[in-house]
């Protein structure tokens, strides 16, 4: 025991004498949490439009009352004829123009029906869809009001997202980053460390002391092991704090599979220090091998059912693809370990598969 | 007659076709400064490896410390100081962790570790760098610091590979004041180097070409054998015959 306190007690100092290494652990997950929740959004607060209100009456004015309190939209323009539609979209300040026909309210309350008419800069077709589906929404919300009191017999399709109800899209990018920081600090750093000891020689005279080489591994995992967590939990905290991310469901179970993701990353990060010999190749080989699919194929970014299907196939074998499904099931569904045991299974299959390649590939090398 | 303290017969190591090292076969005694000679690529350091229980034999027989190098490398492990070719402190620790960490991983109790720490540093003359990272010393400096910690937890025997590299011979000759001292104190010295003037140090030397032990006996008798002065002249003739 005194013999593997000594040795994490030197990986502590390896840890906190590099800088690189030190960036790499804590700079990173603060920069990342902070630029996925505050720079890189799908969802849109605050956007221009304009309104042409033809009609002017008290149900007009209450849609747009209601429109401007919906906390999406800025009313910047007033419009009083169709031409200067035109413009506005040219100068492109405007992203989307409300167009109200003559006599809504009479058309609404003797014929039941009439017509509102939606255009968008879709020069940028995401947001463009965003805003639609934005404005969609509020104004058969509106429908649903005035509807009341009278014979509901208009049937009113009701959207609601689920488990995101207001589509914050950090909440999504909360357990992908886990994911991913968890995977660039666990195998990255220990493949990194582990191919040191050997570049520079010193595995030898670890290998050729008392010290098994199970132990030897064990014992420059443990600090990786403990530090990873910490991550886990201080993106778990930021998410929280600095942008409501719920956790819905058990955390001392979101705690656990965090442990047994970092346990499978890092046993992939010391089968990649088992075939190369530098760190400059177990550098490498980290970022191109394994932080890209990661990135790209988990799910994280791009959602997988729009993958063409052989990167979807593909996809079941990134790690990571497991572990932000799982993730997201306790933070935003608040389900418990029945509804994603088969995703679990998959994670422990992963580490012990990587842990008996790592040994059989360290007993080749000692024969 | 005492049974020596590391015996090999016939100890071959393979790598697919290439064999590294050819059936060699030697015994040496406790407290002896066993020099293995050879040029580079002359399978010293396979056989090294093999003795301190790093690469398993292909054939052969090897015994160190009265363990079997097969089935007892762990108990060869406890019983052995090793410094490598490609020096073994670590270069972002200070002098003082360095000591403690290698004596840490062999066990040493907290209380040994203290009294050896300040022993160490008190016989090389460290006081002054103790907290200075091993980065910022000279490499002849280095170099004993490394040997030191190699026989930090008395073993029995110590294996250096090739432990002076890259120094001056005034330096080198400060380095085998500690090899002398550790073998007075009853410490086997199995040393493999290419540098010469070292092998004149030896108590005995052999002499490995293309994986084969050639010669083995002390530098006195090679140099008799060989009608020559020096251990230079020996190994020339040993290494390269036919410019001799």
């Amino acid at each position: 025991m005194n013999r593997f306190l000594a040795f994490v007690k030197k990986e502590f100092y390896h840890i906190f004498r590099d800088r690189r290494t030190l960036v790499i652990l804590f700079g990173m997950p603060v920069v990342q949490i902070l630029l996925f929740g505050y720079a890189i959004t799908n969802e849109i607060k605050d956007a221009r439009i304009a309104i042409l209100d033809k009609s002017k009456d008290h149900l007009s004015v209450r849609l747009i009352e209601k429109i401007r309190s919906s906390g999406y939209f800025l009313i910047e323009d007033y419009l009083n004829q169709e031409v200067e539609i035109e413009k506005l979209f040219k100068e492109g300040t405007i992203k989307l123009v409300l167009v109200i026909d003559e006599s809504f309210a009479q058309n609404l309350e003797k014929q039941h029906a009439t017509n509102i008419q939606l255009l968008a800069d879709a020069t940028d077709p995401n947001t463009a869809n965003t805003l639609i589906n934005y404005a969609t929404a509020i104004i058969r919300n509106f429908q649903a009001e005035i509807n009341s009191g009278t014979l509901p017999l208009t049937i009113i399709p009701e959207v609601r997202m689920r488990y995101n109800p207001n589509l914050r899209s950090v909440f999504l990018f909360v357990p992908g980053l886990i994911t991913i920081i968890l995977m660039l600090v666990s195998a990255m750093m220990t493949s990194i460390s582990i191919a040191r000891e050997k570049e520079v020689g010193t595995m030898e005279v670890l290998l050729a002391s008392p010290m098994q080489p199970g132990q030897v591994i064990l014992a420059k995992v443990v600090p990786y092991l403990m530090l990873s967590f910490i991550n886990a939990v201080v993106i778990l905290i930021m998410g929280k704090f600095i942008f409501g991310v719920p956790i819905n469901g058990s955390l001392p179970l979101l705690l656990l599979e965090s442990i047994l993701f970092i346990l499978m990353a890092l046993s992939l990060g010391i089968l990649i220090s088992t075939v190369t010999q530098s760190q400059q190749a177990a550098l490498l080989i980290s970022l191109m091998g394994l932080m890209l699919p990661t990135i790209l194929l988990s799910g994280f970014i791009f959602p997988i059912e729009n993958m063409p299907p052989a990167l979807q196939v593909i996809s079941n074998f990134i790690p990571a693809k497991w572990f932000i499904i799982i993730a997201k099931s306790i933070m935003l569904k608040g389900v418990g370990i029945t509804y994603f045991w088969q995703e679990t299974l998959v994670l422990v299959g992963f580490t012990i598969l990587f842990v008996a390649l790592s040994i059989k590939k360290f007993k080749i090398r000692l024969a | 007659m005492e049974e020596p303290i590391i015996y090999a017969k016939d100890l071959t190591k393979k790598f697919g076709d290439f064999t590294a090292v050819d059936a060699i076969s030697f015994e040496i005694n406790r407290g002896e400064i066993f020099g293995f000679l050879g040029a580079n690529g002359a399978g010293k350091t396979t056989a090294m490896k093999m003795l301190i229980g790093l690469w398993k034999p292909t054939s052969g027989k090897a015994s160190v410390a009265g363990f079997d190098v097969y089935r007892e490398a762990e108990k060869i492990k406890k019983n052995i100081g090793y410094m490598s070719q490609r020096f073994s402190l670590y270069e972002d620790l200070t002098v003082v962790e360095n000591i403690q960490f290698y004596a840490g991983i062999y066990g040493l109790t907290n209380q040994q570790i203290k009294s050896k720490t300040t022993g160490l540093i008190e016989k090389l003359g460290l006081l002054e760098v103790r907290d200075s990272r091993i980065q910022s010393l000279p490499l002849g400096w280095k170099q004993k610091l490394a040997f030191s910690v190699a026989i930090l937890h008395d073993p029995k025997i110590v294996f250096l590979d090739e432990p002076t590299g890259g120094v001056d011979p005034i330096t080198r000759r400060q380095f085998w004041d500690l090899i002398y001292e550790a073998a007075h104190n009853g410490i086997t010295v199995f040393v493999t180097t290419h540098y010469m003037d070292e092998a004149e140090y030896c108590d005995r030397v052999s002499i490995m070409v293309n994986g084969r032990i050639e010669a083995l006996d002390n530098p006195s008798t090679l140099k008799k054998q060989f009608n020559v002065d020096t251990m230079h002249e020996v190994f020339v003739k040993m290494a390269r015959p036919q410019e001799a």
